[in-house]
């Protein structure tokens, strides 16, 4: 329980902390986080299409999928048209080991508890995802087109985070 | 031309004009940023609903009674026909939560 609730505060922490010692977000960098949280869920996803049994787990990887290349398009396409590079950072960094380590660990789960442990990741990161838009990314964001691709983001991931909610629901 | 060729042309055409209902209307409901407006729409069976799609998501407009099931590809407009009367609630297969009334008159 210790170690759980330790690993819980690292997990929550690591964002925000990599974050605050930056000081303020930049564009790139902003760019760079958003365009690394879609990666991420693409890559879960394409785990889940290979690994799940159920087919609603398998329906919302295929939505995964779909969505997140969507709006990491528009996102390419933005900074394309911005003339702007995306900046590793920090928080990239750190949101990528994390989504490697949990790649890793429900590589190893099959049958119904994989289906299980991803949807209930899938639940998680997008509230991580969509509270660290709706705290810091969106706020931080100061090109408008920017801002305003990240508020379409929003919009799109919480509604993936309600539907993750009810999948795992059913699976109960 | 043949005067026969002609009069079978006139034929055509005034048959084609007569074969489109009076009544019928377009209605436009438009997807964006995953909400269908507007979320209760009326229409009549034989009308063409314009879906327009903003988004740059794929969406699709499906009867929850099996009735239609249209898909609309990002930043495009799918027409289609109402053939059934009936109030059909409707949703987006891709986003669940997306949901919609449209109440068809015979």
């Amino acid at each position: 329980m210790l170690v759980r609730l330790g690993a819980a505060i690292a997990a929550v922490t690591f964002m925000s902390g990599a974050a605050l010692a930056q000081g303020k977000l930049t564009d790139p960098q902003i760019a760079h986080i958003a365009y690394t949280a879609g990666v991420i869920d693409i890559a879960a996803a394409k785990q889940a299409q290979s690994k799940a049994s159920n087919k609603d787990v398998r329906t919302f990887a295929d939505d995964m999928v779909r969505d997140h290349e969507a709006v990491n398009k528009q996102a390419l396409d933005l900074v394309k048209k911005l003339n702007v590079t995306p900046e590793d950072n920090d928080t990239s960094k750190a949101l990528s080991k994390a989504a490697a380590d949990k790649l890793a660990e429900l590589g190893k789960l099959s049958g119904p508890a994989y289906d299980k442990a991803y949807v209930a990741n899938e639940v998680a990161y997008h509230k991580t995802v969509n509270s660290a838009l709706q705290a810091q990314l969106i706020p931080s964001a100061g090109n408008a087109e920017l801002k305003g691709l990240l508020q379409t983001g929003l919009k799109i991931f919480q509604g993936h985070q309600q539907h993750a909610e009810h999948v795992a629901a059913e699976l109960k | 031309m043949q005067p026969g060729c002609l009069r079978l042309m006139i034929a055509a055409f005034a048959f084609g004009v007569t074969a489109i209902p009076a009544h019928a209307a377009t209605i436009q409901i438009v997807i964006e940023n995953l909400v269908y407006a507007p979320a209760a729409a009326s229409a009549k069976v034989g009308d063409t609903i314009e879906w327009v799609n903003k988004d740059v998501l794929a969406h699709t407009s499906t009867a929850k009674n099996g009735d239609f099931d249209v898909m609309v590809p990002p930043k495009q407009t799918v027409t289609s026909v109402l053939k059934r009367a009936g109030t059909i609630d409707y949703y987006c297969r891709f986003h669940p939560n997306m949901k919609a009334t449209l109440k068809i008159e015979p």
